[in-house]
């Protein structure tokens, strides 16, 4: 091994020893934020006795999920049903590994450790454990595969309701990955490029990508809600009806990891949208985070963090905003709204741009990005101002306009 | 609709999810800003005089522990006259009346099972000495099942607030 290869997995090992530290402990606090935010907006108080202001609730909470008694369902397929937990949680923690999270921090050593020999880095070292080429195509890939940890938690409990919850899970996972990805190419017809790095560089040179791509923003958002199954698109949980759905028969520990796999999820999904939409680490209106040194790396890991904080306050938000969909809403919300429009924004956008750059010959990321802000404006004041007039998810208002159809359909037929 | 099911008439048009959708998001966020109304109960209790949140007091016509009170020396007021015991619902007095060298009665054996009660206060309704009585208070825990059964010491010793029964005829209280 060269001394620059020791340097470079030396300083991996302690980016990935950082990061899982503080996805683990993030989500942690976040079970606890998710009730305190939950207790606020139905105006009580939340968890407050452990701890100063309760901070101690989630170690309270994980003593008494190790604590609790495993048990496993008569004829249960015992190795699946074991491992469920952990292909749900793996992918959700694999994700953390390909976001940045700060300015590149320059970073130089030179120093020998006895039989370990030389251990050299010279320039800057990107703060991310794993900057890969193939980018978000990689979070697309793998987080495609938590849909695995539920349906075969689901199958291998050998409950009905289990089964349900996982089967349910899976279709839905499954039909919003497809507005997912599609979300995500006018991303990359913006950055032309699909890693993680070079999108956030882009977003500093021109504006953020919420400005110009707010659709994709929109579907993008709407689908990491269903894939982290957060409400409104907790059907796969379900409490009131199909009682937690696939991991009704899960217990103790494992239980509570299917929980920090949900969080990782949601922690993972806020991430992306900060990093694709919001501009990553970038501080806006300063060239100044851009310049290195310890300082900006610090700072802009904050900023980071906050924008993170804010995004997954948001998805708590809507939680305990909005009620459930119905199954046939989310379906039709999945393949009959978000599709279509995401297949049509990128026709509008791969458009845009090419009259942009080609045609009209307007140079410079800004004002680029400036045109397709306008006509994201135009866009999103039809979508939401005349399609979303009732027209794609019908209220049970339709029963009745719906049976006297069918009984004209059926009274010609007859 | 033949088994009465009341259909709702929704609007169906001009109607947009994600501004109703951003204005539940309003309501909630508001909810945030606003007084928490839990009571947080070890330090703020219902039956304290002032807890500070006024409108959560335990009215003065709960039915809750019972209080035998005392005279001036300190004696019970019970006669032993054996009202209660005949008409508590769910037999739960014990009464066993004595009488001293004046002819005073009084009660040698006084024990109220707070297991067996129902709280209906009749016996506080009865009692023609106002001596027993039914308690504004609610915290009962004990270590062991005897514990639950009150005897006359006990019950003079209680310090609570007694219940000023509802009365049919003032249902206001005035």
């Amino acid at each position: 091994m060269t001394p620059e290869l020791k340097g470079y997995l030396l300083l991996s090992a302690i980016k990935m020893l950082i990061v899982f530290t503080i996805i683990m402990i993030g989500v942690a606090l976040l079970t606890l934020m998710e009730r305190k935010v939950s207790a606020w907006m139905q105006n009580r108080h939340g968890p407050n006795r452990v701890g100063w202001a309760g901070l101690l609730q989630p170690a309270a909470d994980g003593v008494k999920n190790i604590l609790k008694e495993e048990t496993l369902p008569a004829l249960a397929n015992k190795w699946l049903f074991t491992m469920a937990p952990a292909f749900s949680f793996i992918p959700a923690l694999l994700l953390s590994a390909v976001i940045p999270f700060a300015a590149p921090l320059p970073v130089d050593f030179d120093f020998s450790l006895g039989p370990l020999g030389r251990f050299v880095h010279h320039g800057p070292m990107p703060m991310v454990v794993a900057d890969l080429p193939v980018g978000f195509l990689f979070v697309i890939a793998i987080s495609s595969l938590g849909v695995y940890g539920i349906a075969l938690a689901g199958w291998s409990s050998n409950s009905k309701y289990a089964l349900l919850g996982g089967l349910r899970a899976s279709a839905q996972m499954i039909s919003y990955e497809v507005a997912m990805g599609l979300s995500l190419i006018p991303v990359l017809l913006m950055s032309g490029d699909v890693s993680f790095s070079t999108i956030i560089a882009k977003q500093q040179a021109g504006l953020w990508y919420v400005m110009p791509l707010f659709l994709s923003f929109f579907i993008f958002t709407i689908a990491g809600f269903a894939e982290t199954n957060r409400l409104p698109f907790d059907l796969p949980e379900a409490e009131s009806e199909l009682i937690t759905g696939y991991h009704t028969e899960y217990s103790a520990m494992k239980f509570s990891f299917f929980f920090i796999a949900e969080y990782a999820n949601v922690v993972t999904v806020c991430a992306m949208v900060t990093t694709l939409f919001f501009g990553g680490w970038d501080i806006p209106f300063t060239d100044w985070d851009r310049t290195g040194g310890l300082l900006a790396t610090l700072v802009t890991w904050l900023v980071f963090f906050f924008k993170v904080l804010f995004w997954i306050f948001v998805v708590m938000w809507i939680r305990w905003t909005l009620p459930r969909f119905r199954y046939d809403q989310l379906m039709a919300l999945g393949w009959k709204v978000m599709m279509p429009l995401a297949l049509a924004y990128i026709m509008v956008t791969c458009t845009a741009i090419y009259l942009v750059e080609r045609v009209f010959g307007i140079q410079g990321p800004v004002a680029g990005s400036l045109v397709l802000f306008g006509l994201n404006l135009v866009i999103a004041f039809l979508v939401f101002g005349l399609l979303d007039s009732g027209i794609f998810i019908r209220g049970s208002g339709h029963r009745q306009q719906v049976l006297t159809e069918r009984g004209t359909r059926a009274a010609v037929a007859g | 609709m033949a088994i009465g099911v009341k259909v709702m008439k929704r609007p169906d048009r001009q109607v947009s999810y994600v501004r109703a959708t951003l204005k539940g998001m309003v309501l909630t966020f508001k909810h945030m800003l606003e007084k928490k109304v839990t009571m947080q109960y070890p330090e703020q209790k219902s039956t304290d005089a002032d807890h500070g949140m006024g409108v959560y007091a335990l009215t003065n016509r709960w039915r809750g522990t019972h209080r035998m009170l005392t005279d001036e020396q300190g004696r019970s007021k019970c006669v032993a006259c054996g009202l209660c015991p005949q008409i508590c619902p769910a037999n739960c007095i014990k009464l066993v009346p004595g009488e001293d060298e004046q002819g005073h009665r009084y009660p040698l054996i006084y024990e109220i099972d707070e297991f067996r009660c129902i709280f209906c206060g009749y016996c506080q309704e009865v009692c023609p000495e106002e001596a027993i009585h039914v308690g504004v208070h609610f915290e009962n825990s004990e270590y062991s099942r005897g514990r639950f059964v009150y005897d006359l010491e006990r019950l003079q010793s209680q310090t609570h607030a007694v219940s000023t029964l509802w009365d049919p005829s003032d249902p206001k209280g005035e």
